[in-house]
C-alpha cells in the first residue's frame, strides 16, 4: 500500500502527542505514558545530578528490550505501563479536614490495630493542625542519629546531599538489567529511603517509628538502599501495618541492602497494601526486587509479613559472598479470597562456611493461591556451607491453594542442605476443640494461626509482633462461614 | 443441672442417639457406661454442641435454658465443660497462652474484663500443684508431642482452670497409667461440690472406683437401657454388656 500524505501527516500527528508534549516542570502529576523524555523529567524534577539521569536512561533503554516475566505462580491481567503516570508530587493537601469523613471501614481497622488517633488522620490524609507528638519524636530522633554519625534520609535527598555514596552502591546488588520490574524502577522511582551507617556504629534505635509515619506518600516506585559499614548494625522497619489504600495498582519496588565486612542488618517488612474485594476486584499488583550482599562475617536478615496486595511477586535474597557470612529469611504470606501470592527467597552461597535459614509459612484462605518459591545455590568456591529450609503451609477451606517450589543447585561437596515441608489444614475438630474452652471460631482461627506463625512472628521487633498478630486476625476474618 | 428430654441425634444418615433421656442434679456423680459405639462420645458432643451432629428430636436444658441454638463456645460460657476423648494439637500455642484466652474470652462473655496477669498466674501455679503439673509442661504447645497421660492431665487441668458447672469426662481414664488415674481422680475430686456437676463415660469400672458415681447408666444402641447405683457397674464389669445386650434387642 502506498504510503499517502494523509496516513503521513497523521502519524505525525499522533508522534507529535507521543513525543512532543510540552513537560510542565511545575505541574504535580506528569501525563501518562513512559518514555525518555518522562524519565529525564522525573530526573529534573527531582534536581538529580546528570549521572543519575543518565542511569535512569539507561535503565529505561534496558527496560524496553525486556518483556513481562511469566514463571511464576500467579495470573492476572498486565498493566498498560503506557497507561500509568509516572510522577506525581508528594501529596501535601490533606484529603480530608476531619476523621469523620474517612471510610468507617478503614478507621474499624484502625482502632482494631491500636493505632493513634493523630497517626490515624496522618495515615488517613486528614489534616492535622496541632503539633503532632510524632513530628517531635521524629526530630529528636533525627539528631541522635546524626550524632553517631548514621545518615538516614530520602533517596532523592542522599542523591543530591550524599551523591558519591549513592553513585557507588545503587545497581550494585539489583542490577538494572536484573529483572524486568526492576529495570522499570530504576527509570522511574519516585521516592524512597537511604540508609548508611558508620563503621563500628551499632544504630541506637529499630528504625521504625520515623518510618511508619514518613511512609505516606512515598509513591509507587520506590527504591530503598541501606549500607551497612565495616561492624556496624542496623535494625530497619518498613511498612505498616495499617491498611494503605493506594489508588496506583502497580508497585515496583526496589531494595538493596549492603553489609560490608562484619556488619549486620535486620530488615523487617509489614505489608499490607489492599488486596481487592472480596469478588477479586481491585487490589495492588506488588513486584518487588529486595536482595542483600553480604561480605566477610556479615549477616542480613530478612523478616516478612505479608498479607496485602492481589499479586504479590517477591523473593528477598541474600547473595553471601563473603567467607563465614549469614543469609535468614522468615516469612509469613496470608492470602484470602482471591489474592494470589508467589513469594520466597534465593540463597546464593559463594564465601566459604556460610549459611542461611529459610522458615516460610504460608497461609491461604478462600479462594487465594500462595506459593513458596525458593532457590538455594551453592557455588563451587563455597566449602562448607550450610542450609536448613523449612516451608510450612496452613489451608483454610477447600477451594484455596498452596504450593511449594523449591530449587536446589549445588556445585560443591562439602555442602550441607536440609529441606522440610509440610502442609496442614485448620480442622473442624481443632475449632471444636477451641469452641468447646469458649473460643470463638474468629478467634481460635486467630490462635492456630498465630501458633502457626510464631517462629516468624517472634523474629520482628516486639511492639511490632503484637500488631503483626492483629493484622494476620483480620487479614483472615470472615474466612471461615 | 442438666436435663435431657428423648434426645434423637444423628450425623448425616445415621442416628447415633435414639431418644435419651437423662437428668443430672448439682452435686451428683454420674457414669455412662457402654459397649463401643454405642453412642457415648456422640451424647458428650451433643451436650457441648458439637454442629457436625443433627439434633432432630428433643431437648437439652441446662439450669432450665434450652440449649437448642446455642453455640459451643456460648455452651462452655454457660458452664459445660468436655474432656475430650483425643484433645487435638494445636502447634505453636502454648497451654498457659490457650488457658489465658479462654478464660478471658469466657469472661469477656460475661461482661468482665481480662483477668489481671498476677491473678491468672495465681491460679496456674494454684491448679497445676493440684494436679502435680511441671510448670514447664505449660509453655508446651498445647497437646503437641504429649504422651497419652499428658494430654488426659492437661485436659483436667483446663478443667481446674474453668471451673465448670457440668463437666463430662469423655473416656478420660484410657491411656491413663495407675498413677496418672489417681492424680486425674483426685483433681476431678477436689473439684467436685455441691454446685456442679460431673458425668464421667468409661468403658472400664476402674475409673469408677476413684471417681464414685451416684448413679451409673448403661448406653446401648443410642439409648440408656439400664440405669442404677455404683453396684450396676460392678455387675458390668463381672458380666460384660452381652446381658444388656440380649436383654433390649426386639
Amino acid at each position: 500500500m502506498a504510503y499517502t500524505e494523509e496516513e503521513l501527516k497523521k502519524e505525525l500527528e499522533t508522534k507529535e502527542y507521543e513525543y512532543g508534549f510540552y513537560t510542565d516542570i511545575e505541574s504535580d502529576t506528569f501525563p501518562n505514558g513512559l518514555n525518555e523524555e518522562i524519565v529525564i523529567a522525573i530526573s529534573k524534577k527531582k534536581e538529580e545530578p546528570e549521572w543519575m539521569t543518565l542511569w535512569r536512561l539507561e535503565s529505561f533503554k534496558i527496560w524496553k528490550e525486556m518483556v513481562e516475566p511469566e514463571w511464576a505462580n500467579v495470573k492476572y491481567k498486565k498493566p498498560d505501563f503506557q497507561a500509568i503516570s509516572y510522577y506525581s508530587a508528594p501529596n501535601k493537601k490533606p484529603k480530608y479536614d476531619s476523621l469523620d469523613e474517612v471510610d468507617p471501614e478503614l478507621l474499624d481497622t484502625f482502632k482494631k490495630l491500636g493505632i493513634s488517633l493523630d497517626e490515624q488522620k496522618k495515615l488517613a490524609g486528614v489534616a492535622v493542625d496541632i503539633v503532632m507528638d510524632s513530628v517531635s519524636v521524629a526530630t529528636t530522633f533525627k539528631k541522635t542519629l546524626a550524632e553517631k554519625g548514621i545518615i538516614f534520609c530520602s533517596i532523592s535527598e542522599a542523591i543530591k546531599e550524599h551523591s558519591e555514596l549513592v553513585k557507588k552502591y545503587i545497581g550494585s546488588v539489583v542490577p538494572q538489567k536484573d529483572n524486568f520490574y526492576a529495570a522499570l524502577n530504576s527509570a522511574v522511582f519516585s521516592d524512597g529511603s537511604f540508609c548508611y551507617i558508620p563503621k563500628g556504629v551499632r544504630c541506637p534505635m529499630e528504625l521504625s517509628t520515623y518510618f511508619r509515619i514518613n511512609q505516606a506518600g512515598t509513591g509507587q516506585f520506590e527504591r530503598t538502599l541501606v549500607i551497612a559499614d565495616e561492624g556496624s548494625y542496623v535494625s530497619y522497619l518498613e511498612g505498616c501495618t495499617a491498611p494503605s489504600r493506594d489508588e496506583n495498582q502497580l508497585h515496583a519496588a526496589v531494595v538493596e541492602l549492603i553489609a560490608l565486612d562484619d556488619a549486620e542488618i535486620k530488615y523487617s517488612t509489614v505489608q499490607n497494601w489492599f488486596p481487592g474485594n472480596k469478588e477479586g476486584k481491585g487490589g495492588v499488583f506488588n513486584f518487588v526486587t529486595k536482595r542483600g550482599l553480604c561480605e566477610k562475617n556479615a549477616k542480613i536478615s530478612w523478616t516478612q509479613v505479608e498479607t496485602g496486595s492481589a499479586v504479590t511477586w517477591k523473593y528477598p535474597s541474600c547473595i553471601l559472598k563473603g567467607d563465614n557470612s549469614i543469609g535468614e529469611f522468615y516469612s509469613i504470606a496470608v492470602t484470602n479470597n482471591y489474592q494470589q501470592a508467589d513469594t520466597g527467597t534465593k540463597m546464593i552461597h559463594l564465601g566459604k562456611n556460610t549459611k542461611s535459614t529459610i522458615i516460610s509459612k504460608g497461609i491461604s484462605a478462600g479462594k487465594s493461591q500462595n506459593s513458596y518459591r525458593g532457590l538455594v545455590q551453592v557455588n563451587s568456591r563455597a566449602d562448607n556451607a550450610r542450609n536448613f529450609s523449612q516451608c510450612d503451609s496452613l489451608l483454610m477451606g477447600n477451594e484455596c491453594g498452596a504450593h511449594t517450589f523449591p530449587y536446589i543447585e549445588v556445585k560443591n561437596k562439602t555442602a550441607q542442605i536440609e529441606h522440610e515441608a509440610t502442609t496442614s489444614k485448620i480442622g473442624e475438630d481443632q475449632i471444636f476443640y477451641c469452641n468447646q474452652r469458649g473460643i470463638n471460631t474468629e478467634k481460635a482461627i486467630a490462635l492456630i494461626v498465630n501458633g502457626f506463625s510464631k517462629e516468624v512472628l517472634n523474629k520482628l521487633p516486639m511492639e511490632f509482633a503484637v500488631e503483626a498478630q492483629k493484622l494476620l486476625e483480620i487479614s483472615l476474618e470472615g474466612s471461615v462461614g | 443441672m442438666l436435663k435431657i428430654n428423648n434426645l434423637h441425634a444423628r450425623v448425616e444418615d445415621k442416628e447415633i442417639l435414639k431418644g435419651i433421656n437423662l437428668t443430672v442434679n448439682a452435686g451428683e456423680v454420674h457414669a455412662i457406661m457402654g459397649p463401643n459405639g454405642s453412642g457415648k462420645s456422640t451424647l458428650a458432643a451433643v451436650i457441648a454442641g458439637k454442629e457436625e451432629f443433627e439434633v432432630t428430636e428433643g431437648e437439652v436444658f441446662l439450669e432450665g435454658e434450652n440449649l437448642e441454638d446455642t453455640s459451643p463456645e456460648d455452651r462452655a460460657h454457660k458452664g459445660i465443660f468436655l474432656s475430650f476423648q483425643y484433645p487435638v494439637e494445636i502447634p505453636g500455642v502454648s497451654v498457659t497462652n490457650f488457658m489465658k484466652t479462654a478464660i478471658n474470652e469466657s469472661r469477656k462473655a460475661k461482661g468482665l474484663e481480662d483477668m489481671p496477669a498476677k491473678d491468672m498466674l495465681k491460679l496456674i501455679r494454684e491448679k497445676s500443684e493440684m494436679l502435680e503439673i511441671d510448670r514447664k509442661f505449660l509453655s508446651r504447645s498445647l497437646n503437641e508431642g504429649f504422651s497419652g497421660g499428658e494430654k488426659k492431665r492437661n485436659e483436667i487441668f483446663q478443667m481446674a482452670m474453668l471451673e465448670p458447672k457440668l463437666a463430662i469426662l469423655d473416656e478420660t481414664d484410657s491411656g491413663l497409667d495407675i498413677d496418672a488415674l489417681r492424680i486425674v481422680a483426685n483433681g476431678v475430686n477436689k473439684l467436685k461440690s455441691k454446685d456442679n456437676a460431673v458425668i464421667v463415660i468409661t468403658h472400664y469400672q476402674r475409673l469408677l472406683e476413684y471417681i464414685v458415681p451416684d448413679f451409673v447408666h448403661v448406653l446401648h444402641n443410642g439409648k440408656i437401657v439400664k440405669s442404677g447405683t455404683k453396684d450396676l457397674a460392678l455387675e458390668l464389669e463381672e458380666k460384660g454388656y452381652d446381658w444388656l445386650k440380649q436383654e433390649t434387642v426386639i
